[in-house]
């Protein structure tokens, strides 16, 4: 039989404690039996009464001591490393307290503590304290996604540099929506997975992207949000840089898509070499600028986001809902003097890019409430100036059912252009909410003997919350004009107000 | 180098909005929901050092060195002896107080009145008026205990010829020392002075150091760590219950006090007055918490607290990376259950080096052991379990060798971490007695009270200034 010791020197534990801890050990397999005392004279005695008491012990009465006997060594040594280890209080380990729930974490730092295998951090927290968050979550070692907007400038630089050099993704801030491993974080839709990796400055681009895709069966490796500043010449495109890279790395990523409002020069620049250094091809949309004269091959370039989506999927482009009869029946009710567009957007991306496509074909087009009230108007309701510290639009109608009411009002009102996002995080019943302000437009016109078309899309899926077709059949049904992307209710919009004027 | 974030399993840590969240579980991938609240105190500016100072390999190392240095310490009571001759630096002419530095004009009145009375004590005056002349006069030096590797229960005057414990941290090789304990009521740490005080303080000077200093002298030095943990799990947390381990106390002493030659009605005598104060032991405690966070003490760039202390006017703490540097705020009034006839606004502000047993994860930081006096200070036993364990989030990890049985025998949480008491807004709890404003009427209550954020963020903005990158 072979003898091994542990000795604590001035370490105290109860002997019910200890008692516990010697029939444990006994359990163990290859021992034979064990002893863990404190070690006084008295148990010393009762230990060397047992037979199993080495002969030179140098512990004293403050000293805890282990003895373990068997038959192997190997036993012997597992033995006293889990008594040093419930010793040290490493088993059991936490539940402290016994039967209650385990705390929530009051910090990132105890969170990343408690959560070994954690690999983002999202922040949602006001934006004074969202850059010192994030940059915690960087010195631990996580990726971050950075949802809260009001973050400087000079703090997004900040961050973007030290992700650059710990090789860490930092998604915003502003960061709306990001699919990650195909988890929705923030306000995303539920889409498919699939092969195409989408990086995009702007969320309802990426939404648009990806609920188009999922319509075309086509899904999702990864859509990675960049921030709206990413592609500024302040930022340089840090987080796109770093996410072209990682997505060209990345064996489930076939394609990718960029998404941008009209960069800097200098970005653009560096953003469509790396694009073309991706291995894979790119389709790229800066919604609004021309494209390069010159292009790496494996990089074609969209005028929108629908052309986006099509290139990305190999599909065709995608049909208009309404047909020629349609548009004649429909601009043959409106009363003379009836020729203005109204665009009512909650997503700034898309007004953008309505501008982009109306303005060759209508001129020019006001994109804030003016004077002067007979010109076309594209509005971004999400923008500062509308909300004034409201509910962004996504969330809360209010604003969009003011502005559909005073242009109702607008004798030259013909047609109003709406978006509306499903998804998490949006409104739970977008159509529920705007089929009474439609109906009111409509009462509103009627009484002054004017009649009025309200066009519209929708950016989600059947696996959202609010479920796409549940929300096309009841906004179908209030009159409203759907189609499939934003690109196409601009062009029926369009095609309505030239038979008008035909 | 880019991310390795899309080959592994998503989780993620959640800040801000709940429901995003809800919605990652609803994804079937892993969310943790932090329990946030805008760090320190809502400032962004000492948000933004904060953040600076997390997990940074030389803040990390400094920590693991200091709280191995403090967990290490073993605290062995060796002897009494005459603050003039064991305390390092100790002037003839030298009066220690509890807490930060403080001038004799300042003083809140507790410790004014246990000035005079040291000064009576030592005969440099021969009456209160006299005495205040003596300490109007300028030409007494006033400093805190802790500039002497020493620690005082509220007031925490302590003179020239009064007895001292003597605590060795045979692990680390210094030492800590702490006044013997008058007990209750009319009391000199409270501030009171009047001739029945001084007279039982020369007694403490002569008959019970003499027994004392012969016993221990006869028994030889013992550790103080295990009689500690014993005592925790007998229903002390050895701040504001002492009971259990004046009691072990006494049972060590006792027969080496009779062994030791000493007369035996002197020996009578003090174990009586041992045995007639349940807070005998706080001192040791004090002293071995003391000896325990100085051997952690200079360690730089370590974020953790080697001294939480109050002199009833200013609170004030030290960190270990900046040594003797004070961090300092208004001492607060604490909110506790005062006895009858009493009310708040009678309190003195928060006073007492005693604070030294919570920063060494005893007192407050240990209230689990301690269910007896929770109603005492104000709670009931859940809100003591509670404490505890919300202690963890602000400690740097556990001294195993302090363990609390109704949490399943862990580990007492210790050696509290400036920057997480400023990430999470969790303040140390202390379990402490409450002075009278005025000299002398004693304690008037008792309640838990906390350390000030303002000591903390001082702190971590000149831990992030010391990392010398900014």
């Amino acid at each position: 039989m072979m003898f091994e010791t542990l000795v604590r020197p001035n370490f105290y534990r109860d002997s019910v404690a200890l008692m516990r801890l010697a029939a444990d050990l006994e359990a163990l397999p290859g021992i034979e039996q064990a002893s863990a005392i404190m070690a006084t004279e008295a148990n010393l005695a009762m230990l060397a009464e047992t037979g199993a008491a080495p002969d030179a012990i140098t512990a004293g009465p403050n000293d805890l001591l282990v003895v373990v006997t068997g038959a192997d060594e190997t036993s012997l040594a597992a033995a006293l490393e889990h008594a040093a280890a419930r010793l040290d209080g490493e088993v059991p380990k936490a539940p402290l307290g016994g039967s209650e729930a385990p705390r929530r974490p009051r910090s990132l730092v105890e969170a990343a503590a408690m959560t070994p295998a954690a690999t983002l951090a999202l922040i949602s927290c006001p934006g004074e304290y969202a850059a010192a968050e994030a940059m915690k979550a960087l010195r631990l070692g996580l990726d971050t996604m950075i949802f809260s907007d009001n973050v400087s400038l000079d703090d997004e630089v900040a961050l973007k540099t030290l992700a650059e050099a710990e090789g860490r993704l930092v998604m915003g801030p502003d960061c709306g929506t990001a699919i990650i491993n195909g988890v929705p974080l923030g306000f995303a839709n539920i889409v498919r997975r699939g092969p195409v990796g989408i990086i995009a400055a702007s969320g309802t681009g990426l939404q648009q992207v990806a609920c188009l895709l999922d319509r075309f069966a086509v899904g999702i490796s990864q859509a990675i949000g960049t921030g709206g500043r990413d592609l500024s010449d302040a930022v340089g495109g840090t987080t796109m840089l770093s996410a072209i890279d990682a997505l060209s790395e990345d064996p489930e990523t076939k394609r990718l898509v960029l998404i941008s409002k009209p960069p800097g020069k200098a970005v653009a620049a560096r953003v469509i070499e790396r694009a073309g250094r991706a291995g894979k091809p790119v389709v790229v949309a800066f919604i609004g600028s021309e494209p390069p004269a010159e292009a790496p091959a494996n990089v074609t370039f969209a005028a929108t986001l629908e052309e986006t989506a099509t290139l990305a999927a190999g599909a065709e482009a995608l049909p208009s809902a309404t047909d020629a009869a349609t548009i004649a029946d429909l601009a043959a009710g409106f009363a003379a003097g009836q020729r203005r567009l109204v665009g009512l957007y909650s997503g700034g991306t898309f007004s953008a890019e309505t501008k982009v496509i109306a303005k060759p074909v209508l001129g020019d087009i006001r994109s804030n409430e003016g004077s002067d009230a007979g010109r076309h108007v594209v509005l971004d309701l999400g923008d500062d100036v509308f909300t004034r510290g409201r509910p962004h639009p996504m969330i809360n109608f209010g604003i969009r059912t003011e502005h559909i009411r005073a242009a109702a009002e607008n004798e030259a009102t013909a047609v109003v252009l709406l978006d509306v996002v499903l998804g998490r995080g949006a409104h739970p019943d977008p159509a529920g909410v705007l089929v009474p302000a439609i109906e009111e437009a409509g009462a509103i016109a009627k009484s002054n003997g004017r009649h009025l078309v309200f066009v519209g899309f929708i950016c989600g899926t059947e696996a959202d919350p609010q479920r796409l077709s549940a929300q096309e059949a009841v906004l179908a049904r209030a009159g409203m004009v759907l189609e499939p992307s934003n690109a196409a209710a601009v062009g029926t919009a369009i095609r309505i107000l030239q038979e008008t004027h035909r | 180098m880019s991310t390795d974030l899309f080959g592994r399993d998503l989780v993620v840590l959640n800040l801000g909005l709940g429901g995003f969240a809800e919605a990652i579980e609803g994804a079937d991938a892993t969310a943790v929901d932090i329990d946030w609240r805008p760090p320190a105190g809502g400032s962004a500016e000492v948000g933004a050092a904060l953040a600076e100072t997390i997990n940074r390999p030389e803040i990390e190392r400094a920590n693991e060195t200091a709280f191995a240095r403090y967990h290490a310490a073993n605290p062995v009571l060796r002897g009494v002896g005459r603050a003039l001759d064991v305390l390092p630096g100790m002037g003839e002419r030298t009066i220690l107080h509890a807490g930060p530095p403080v001038e004799w004009a300042e003083m809140c009145g507790p410790m004014q009145g246990a000035v005079l009375g040291a000064i009576l004590f030592e005969g440099w005056a021969e009456d209160l008026d006299a005495a205040r002349a003596v300490a109007d006069s300028g030409e007494i030096t006033f400093d805190p205990c802790h500039h002497h590797d020493a620690v005082g229960p509220m007031s925490g005057v302590t003179c020239p010829s009064m007895p001292m414990w003597i605590v060795d941290n045979t692990a680390g090789g210094n030492t800590a020392y702490s006044s013997l304990n008058e007990g209750l009521g009319k009391v000199l740490r409270f501030g009171a002075n009047s001739p029945d005080v001084i007279e039982r303080l020369g007694w403490m000077r002569a008959g019970l150091a003499d027994v004392l200093s012969r016993a221990l002298d006869t028994h030889g030095p013992f550790e103080l760590k295990p009689l500690i943990a014993q005592a925790l799990h007998m229903g002390d947390e050895v701040h504001n219950r002492n009971v259990a381990a004046s009691s072990l106390l006494f049972k060590r002493l006792l027969p080496s006090a009779l062994r030791s030659g000493a007369p035996t009605d002197e020996v009578a005598r003090a174990f009586e007055f041992i045995a007639g104060n349940d807070h005998f032991f706080v001192n040791l405690s004090m002293a071995a918490a003391k000896v325990m966070l100085d051997a952690a003490t200079g360690v730089a760039n370590s974020s953790m607290v080697t001294v939480m202390a109050r002199n009833g006017v200013r609170f004030g703490i030290r960190m270990s990376g900046t040594g003797d540097r004070w961090f300092t705020t208004e001492a607060p009034i604490v909110d506790g259950l005062y006895f009858s006839g009493f009310t708040r606004d009678d309190a003195a502000r928060d006073i007492g080096d005693s604070a030294i047993t919570e920063t060494a994860g005893l007192g407050g930081f240990a209230m689990a052991a301690a269910p007896a006096i929770v109603q005492f200070v104000g709670g009931n036993p859940s809100q003591a379990i509670a404490a505890s364990r919300e202690m963890r989030s602000i400690t740097i990890g556990e001294n195993s060798a302090f363990t609390l049985p109704i949490l399943d025998f862990a580990a007492t949480p210790a050696g509290i971490d400036v920057r997480k008491v400023v990430d999470t807004g969790i303040l140390p709890i202390i379990n402490t007695g409450i002075a009278h404003k005025d000299a002398g009427v004693g304690q008037i209550g008792a309640g838990i009270t906390t350390a000030p954020l303002a000591c903390f963020t001082q702190a971590v903005a000149a831990l992030r200034a010391g990392l010398g990158d900014g």
